[in-house]
């Protein structure tokens, strides 16, 4: 029986998470030539291409240094305020991508954010741009697998280290960390894979700054296919050597941890540096992350003392159709985790446990990557060309819901096989000898230890679902809340702001709408999950 | 080395009261142990010490110097927990030498610690093993000459014998004694486990529900137990309710029920005053026949165990009331399932406690 499940979820990524994203890169095989026989496309594409790595290798790295701290003052701090804290840091994560893109535009470059303090815009559309996008949206990746890690810790450890003589840095970092290896690496992998895929809001920030997904952006826009398959091949077979060298070396990379320097450590472990770093990190999240996140819905206090609130809330004109799709997107993303965790779970385990060896799990790990890693673009292509040609007779709506399932599926899987991966074996075997069954294995034992990381995951999917923007407007005609947004709220808006059917108002009232409620809704589910014991 | 002292210290977790405002002097060199139930606040008293947790209220000593603000790693503490807590990621030699190396020892010095302790603990071959593939036993030693390593004056060690077997547990509890003895340490041991407890300690507390019911040698408590719960919890006891018939200079009558009288030696009590009586079952004579002497009561055998080295009789007395004896398998003659029996004992084996306000089984049960 056991194996059975196995196989099925391994059948179910093959056909309904994998295949679909690289099916257009497959069939247009061939266009590819078209790239190659042109040197000067060839090398723009591949310094397009390098521009994406190293974007994405700074902004994972950066993530990694700001988003565990923060992960950390989450779990360790003893104030109930930081399950709001913890709540959001998820916005860039709620907000539609597209809409985010433009939020930190207004921010960062328009004369009414933060230039309106220095006189000339403070951060011009480019690379600069390009890597404060790339650091919001990810942010919350590494932020959101580094809580689901830490909360499932095994504190003991830590304890025996300070007993031992080791400051709360050395501990940490000697530890904790070396411990969590597995959980750092999942999000650095996932932040990498976000940065490197992400193409809506970028297009909005880069100014002439051109990497892999901008690219196959302005080619589609000239009528060619071959920078597509070539820019989104390249891509995803550089980032899967680099995540099957991850995950075959990550367990052999000696991190330094084991060095230490008592003396500065000790310093370093001092309740006002403490203090400092727990500031540091809060501004780098207000000012980099949640400010220039929640900038576009600014406007909506205008919205509220303008009148517009009663309309909006009585549904007339245009919020007609707006709470339609919140209504759409909330259904979507709520059955896409549901479904995502069923079909995840025994991916995660396959991983953890290299149920299949460890040279077929490093290539199955590396694979439920690659949805992440195509460019949002050509996902959008190929999930279309996979079911709108071939699967038209089928409800709309499953066509978005499978289409999401591609995009939030490796989520789950990176956060919870990492999570899996650190209970040890010898637990289950107890289960097993104790007469427990497979599922009662997971149940009584797997869970309840790795739960806060399946809640984590949960929340990375939903709210990915939630503000998924690009692929879904290829792929079907409904109006998602952030389709709606981008398509016949924002892009009209950026246009022409005199004709567009919305004022910047409505935009910011809209977006703020969408902003609380996910907030809400992800911090009740929140303080349920943990109850009333914190952490 | 370093004595100990916790005053007034006070813990609470939400309603829950771990630690009730305990005051207690450990004194230097000593192996001290908690002995208590499950749930009692004797892991939260020696985590409180290591600074694990913080007081509420009162003040920790180690030495002359107040730790309360102290984190643990400038304690001079060795921590052994009950799931050994070694680093799963390092091999047995980097957990042994970690504290050395954190604390900033040079690289030979760390070395020749990890040696001394590892000789110690007689696992000097097994330097490359990772934690999962020691017994149980070897994590033990392990997470122990971790502790000694790192230079600790204090040795605090949460029930560090739980996870191991009945025969290495009897060898292990011996070790880490000599060790601390020879390494003249001052020891802190938690456990529930009385006979360990009175096997190694110099002195024990017993704990319940957050409080210290009793501070003795282990011959003191279980010779002279100050309260129904220790009579109860350090060794066997019998109990029979009554009441106090008369004080005189030389002792009392106690009235059992079914009107039983017994003597004993106990003056400070008051007459009409509900008692209870504790008798260790080693101490009771048992007779076959009906014959009756001072402080002797009829009974007969309802049950018969063969403990090895023991034989135990359940005795139902006349007044319905039972009692349990304990004599050695070896030494007497056995006697049978429904036989009738006179049970005796001498009037200064008996302690007399008031009767608990919260009645017998509650003041006994120990979870």
């Amino acid at each position: 029986m056991k194996n059975i499940i196995y196989i099925v979820s391994i059948a179910i990524f093959l056909v309904l998470i994998l295949f679909p994203p690289i099916l257009g890169i497959l069939i247009k095989w061939g266009s590819m030539q078209d790239v190659l026989d042109q040197p000067d496309l060839t090398s723009e594409a591949l310094s397009a291409i390098s521009a994406s790595f190293a974007v994405a290798f700074f902004v994972s790295f950066i993530d990694i240094a700001a988003g565990v701290p923060m992960a950390w003052m989450i779990t360790r701090g003893k104030s109930r305020w930081l399950n709001i804290l913890d709540t959001l840091a998820d916005i860039p994560f709620i907000v539609p991508t597209a809409a985010l893109g433009y939020s930190l535009l207004l921010f960062w470059s328009d004369p009414q954010g933060i230039s309106s303090l220095f006189g000339t815009p403070f951060v011009s559309t480019g690379w600069l741009l390009v890597i404060l996008l790339h650091f919001t949206f990810s942010f919350p990746v590494v932020v959101r697998v580094m809580v689901g890690a830490l909360l499932d810790y095994k504190l003991e450890y830590e304890q025996a280290s300070r007993t031992l003589g080791a400051a709360p840095l050395t501990a940490a970092r000697t530890v904790t960390f070396a411990i969590l290896k597995p959980s750092l690496i999942a999000s650095f992998t996932l932040a990498l894979a976000r940065s490197l895929s992400e193409t809506g809001a970028t297009m909005m920030v880069a100014g002439a700054f051109v990497n892999g997904p901008i690219f196959i952006q302005k080619h589609i826009g000239l009528g060619q296919e071959g920078p597509l398959v070539f820019v989104s091949f390249v891509l995803i077979a550089l980032s899967s050597l680099i995540f099957v060298m991850i995950r075959l070396l990550g367990s052999k990379l000696k991190l330094p941890f084991q060095k230490v320097w008592p003396r500065t450590e000790r310093k370093l472990s001092n309740s006002t540096v403490t203090s400092s770093r727990n500031g540091i990190t809060l501004l780098i999240f207000l000012i980099i992350v949640l400010i220039p996140s929640l900038f576009v819905a600014i406007p909506a206090f205008e919205a509220i003392f303008g009148g517009v609130l009663p309309e909006a809330l009585s549904g007339v004109g245009v919020w007609g159709d707006y709470w339609q799709s919140i209504a759409l997107s909330y259904f979507v993303g709520t059955v896409v985790t549901l479904l995502n965790i069923v079909i995840g779970l025994p991916m995660a385990i396959i991983i953890a446990r290299r149920k299949i060896g460890n040279g077929p799990t490093a290539i199955l790990d590396m694979l439920v990557n690659i949805p992440i890693i195509v460019p949002s673009v050509a996902l959008g292509a190929s999930l279309a060309i996979f079911w709108k040609e071939n699967f038209a007779f089928f409800p709309e709506i499953w066509l978005l819901i499978f289409a999401h399932l591609s995009i939030t599926y490796p989520y789950f899987v990176r956060s919870m096989s990492a999570a899996v991966e650190r209970v040890s074996v010898e637990l289950e075997e107890a289960g097993r000898t104790l007469g427990a069954k497979p599922l009662g294995v997971f149940r009584t034992i797997i869970f309840p230890l790795t739960k806060y990381s399946m809640f984590s995951g949960a929340i990375m999917m939903f709210t990915r679902s939630v503000s998924e923007t690009g692929a879904t407007l290829v792929v079907s005609s409904l109006k998602t809340a952030p389709v709606l947004l981008a398509r016949s709220w924002v892009l009209p808006y950026i246009e022409d702001p005199i004709n567009a059917p919305v004022s910047r108002a409505e935009i910011g009232l809209g977006c703020g709408f969408l902003i609380l409620l996910s907030f809400v809704i992800l911090l009740v589910l929140r303080l349920i999950a943990r109850g009333k014991a914190r952490y | 080395m370093p004595d100990v002292r916790l005053v007034n210290v006070k813990k609470t977790y939400g309603k829950i009261v771990a630690v009730d405002g305990v005051s207690l002097h450990v004194h230097e060199k000593e192996y001290f142990s908690l002995l208590g139930p499950s749930g009692c606040g004797k892991t939260t008293m020696l985590r409180l010490i290591a600074g694990l947790v913080q007081p509420d209220e009162g003040e920790i000593y180690i030495g002359d110097r107040l730790v309360n603000d102290v984190p643990p790693e400038d304690r001079d503490i060795g921590f052994v927990f009950q799931t050994f807590a070694l680093f799963p990621h390092m091999n047995a030699w980097d957990n042994v030498t970690y504290g050395p190396r954190v604390k900033g020892f040079d690289m030979k010095r760390a070395e020749t610690i990890g040696h001394e302790v590892l000789e110690m603990v007689k696992l000097h071959e097994r330097l490359d093993a990772y934690p999962n593939e020691l017994s149980g036993g070897m994590m033990q030693r392990i997470a122990v000459a971790r502790a000694l390593a790192a230079g600790a004056k204090l040795l605090l060690l949460d029930e560090p014998l739980g996870q191991l077997d009945a025969k290495v547990r009897n060898e292990i509890r011996y070790e880490i004694r000599r060790m601390t003895k020879d390494l003249e340490l001052t020891a802190i041991h938690v456990t529930h486990d009385q006979s360990e407890a009175m096997a190694i300690s110099d002195r024990i507390a017993v704990i319940k529900k957050g409080r210290i019911l009793q501070v003795g040698t282990p011959m003191e408590l279980y010779m002279k137990p100050q309260s129904v719960f220790v009579a109860h919890f350090i060794g066997e006891s019998n109990f029979l309710e009554g009441y106090v018939s008369t004080v005189s200079k030389r002792g009392s009558t106690i009235v059992l029920r079914g009107g039983i009288k017994v003597e004993t030696v106990q003056k400070d009590i008051e007459e009409g005053e509900r008692v209870v009586l504790a008798i260790r079952p080693g101490t009771l004579l048992i007779e076959r026949g009906t014959k009756k002497n001072k402080n002797s009561i009829l009974g007969i055998i309802e049950r018969t165990t063969f403990e090895g080295t023991d034989i135990r009789y359940e005795v139902r007395l006349e007044n319905q009331d039972m009692l349990v004896v304990v004599k050695p398998s070896l030494m007497e003659e056995w006697l049978d399932i429904g036989e009738k029996v006179a049970v005796s004992f001498s009037p200064s084996r008996l302690h007399v406690f008031a009767y608990p306000k919260e009645g017998l089984r509650e003041e006994v049960a120990v979870e």
